[in-house]
């Protein structure tokens, strides 16, 4: 019981009775929290306005036994660059869904929040086209989970890498190919991507092989999570 | 454990919109000790409502005939049409009596998370009532979707979708709450009042 202080970003928010409204955040110390802000959809409610999804806030909140309660937020960033442009906000979406998959409750997450965080800014600044496939494969290595790129994932062999099968675990050889046809660009973007070299990956102009960096990172991250990613198959321009 | 019918009457209250099983409980026994006739008054609007009450076949707004009181009525504008998410949020616009056109009720909002995209709202329908305008030119469309985030992306993608259409496509204003205090007001709602400001005449 008691108060604690953690910052965070909200992941999405339902309306719970007359006012309320359960907010879902991402924090860096205490993992996915679940919280309520009592009275947000009045007007004059000190929290309106603050707990919108998309917003990174420093906040205190109650603890509960099954939901907390925010009782201060302060924003630090409301990411209007991405919210007010309806070309970016998809991959925001995207981004926010998968941390709500991923993010686990009271199980401190600071790589994944500081790799969230850092992606929204970039995505505030500039639309890369590889930059949703190069989030999600981060928050898939960090968990652990990431996929194989040095070497065929199936066989070991040193050989030319042509496809990729989330099933398989990550590239595969000629020999062993299954899954998505890629191209060696493809692979070489993921290979920066994955090995410190993020911001040459993020320069990349929009092609053939950015396009199949960002298929084959979505399919990845739904064989991990076990369940379609929603806001990507909605994406492409609000179809 | 209570009695089959009344444990019944606590099971279907308690799925209703922000009743918990407490209430749901405090309701149940309420309407079992009130006058019969006073219960089953209840009963008979519900059951009204859900015989009589349907949706408006040109704007959604809930309606006791094919076309709704707003629609059907000749002194509003049908060349203006102010876009809601909800049938409630009519009522609110009504009450500010500053409207005077008619309606397009969505049906929600977008929200990719949700799996709501365009094709879960009523957007076709609205395009259709567009390109068949009933013998009145529609001049402008009025996006009054909710200023959060769905409603904010549901009124850029809908002003996209409409703009070159070439009529006029306008955004309700977004603002402080009148008797709040400035100090309190949140950095985005400020922002956009300052990006909103209009000329004063002194
Ligand atoms: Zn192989
Ligand atoms: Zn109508």
């Amino acid at each position: 019981m008691g108060t604690f202080r953690d910052e965070g970003v909200v992941l999405r928010t339902i309306k719970l009775g007359e006012a309320d409204r359960i907010v879902t955040f991402v924090t860096p110390e205490h993992g996915k929290v679940r919280a309520v802000a009592k009275g947000i959809r009045r007007p004059k409610s000190k929290l309106v306005g603050r707990l919108e999804p998309l917003t990174h806030v420093t906040m205190m909140c109650w603890k509960g036994r099954e939901l907390d309660v925010v009782t201060q937020a302060e924003v630090l960033d409301h990411f209007r660059g991405i919210r007010d442009d309806l070309d970016r906000m998809p991959a925001a979406f995207t981004m926010l869904e998968t941390v709500d998959h991923l993010a686990v409750e009271r199980q401190p997450m600071p790589a994944l929040f500081k790799t969230l965080v850092g992606a929204l800014r970039v995505l505030e600044e500039r639309a890369s086209p590889v930059l949703l496939g190069a989030f999600l494969l981060k928050a898939l290595t960090l968990e652990g989970i990431g996929p194989v790129v040095a070497s065929c994932a199936s066989c070991d062999e040193d050989a030319p890498l042509v496809a990729f099968d989330a099933h398989s675990g990550g590239f595969l050889c000629r020999s062993c190919r299954s899954g998505q046809a890629v191209s060696a660009e493809t692979v070489r973007l993921v290979r920066q991507i994955l090995g410190g070299e993020l911001r040459a990956a993020l320069a990349a102009p929009p092609s053939r092989a950015t396009a199949e960096v960002e298929r084959l990172a979505t399919s990845a991250t739904e064989y991990h999570l076990d369940r379609r990613l929603r806001s990507a198959h909605l994406s492409s321009g609000f179809g | 454990m209570l009695a089959g019918p009344i444990q019944e009457l606590v099971d279907e209250l308690g799925r209703l919109p922000g009743v918990g099983p407490k209430s749901a409980q405090r309701i149940a026994f309420h309407l079992l000790e009130a006058p019969k006739d006073e219960a089953l008054r209840l009963a008979a609007s519900i059951a009204k409502v859900k015989e009589q009450i349907r949706l408006c076949s040109r704007c959604f707004n809930v309606a006791e005939t094919e076309i709704c009181s707003i629609c059907a009525d000749p002194r509003r504008d049908p060349a203006v049409i102010c876009v809601v998410e909800d049938p409630r949020d009519i009522v609110s616009v009504e009450k500010t009596r500053e409207f005077h056109g008619t309606y397009h009720v969505l049906g929600g909002a977008l929200n990719p998370i949700d799996g709501v995209g365009p094709e879960q709202l009523r957007v076709r329908d609205l395009l259709n009532r567009l390109g068949n305008d009933h013998d009145h030119k529609i001049a402008e469309i009025i996006l009054c979707t909710n200023p959060n985030l769905e409603g904010e992306a549901t009124a850029m993608y809908l002003a996209r979708l409409l703009s070159p259409l070439g009529l006029r496509v306008t955004r309700i204003a977004s603002g402080l709450p009148v008797g709040g205090d400035l100090e309190y007001a949140d950095e985005l709602t400020l922002g956009r009042a300052l990006a909103g400001r209009h000329e004063m005449a002194g």
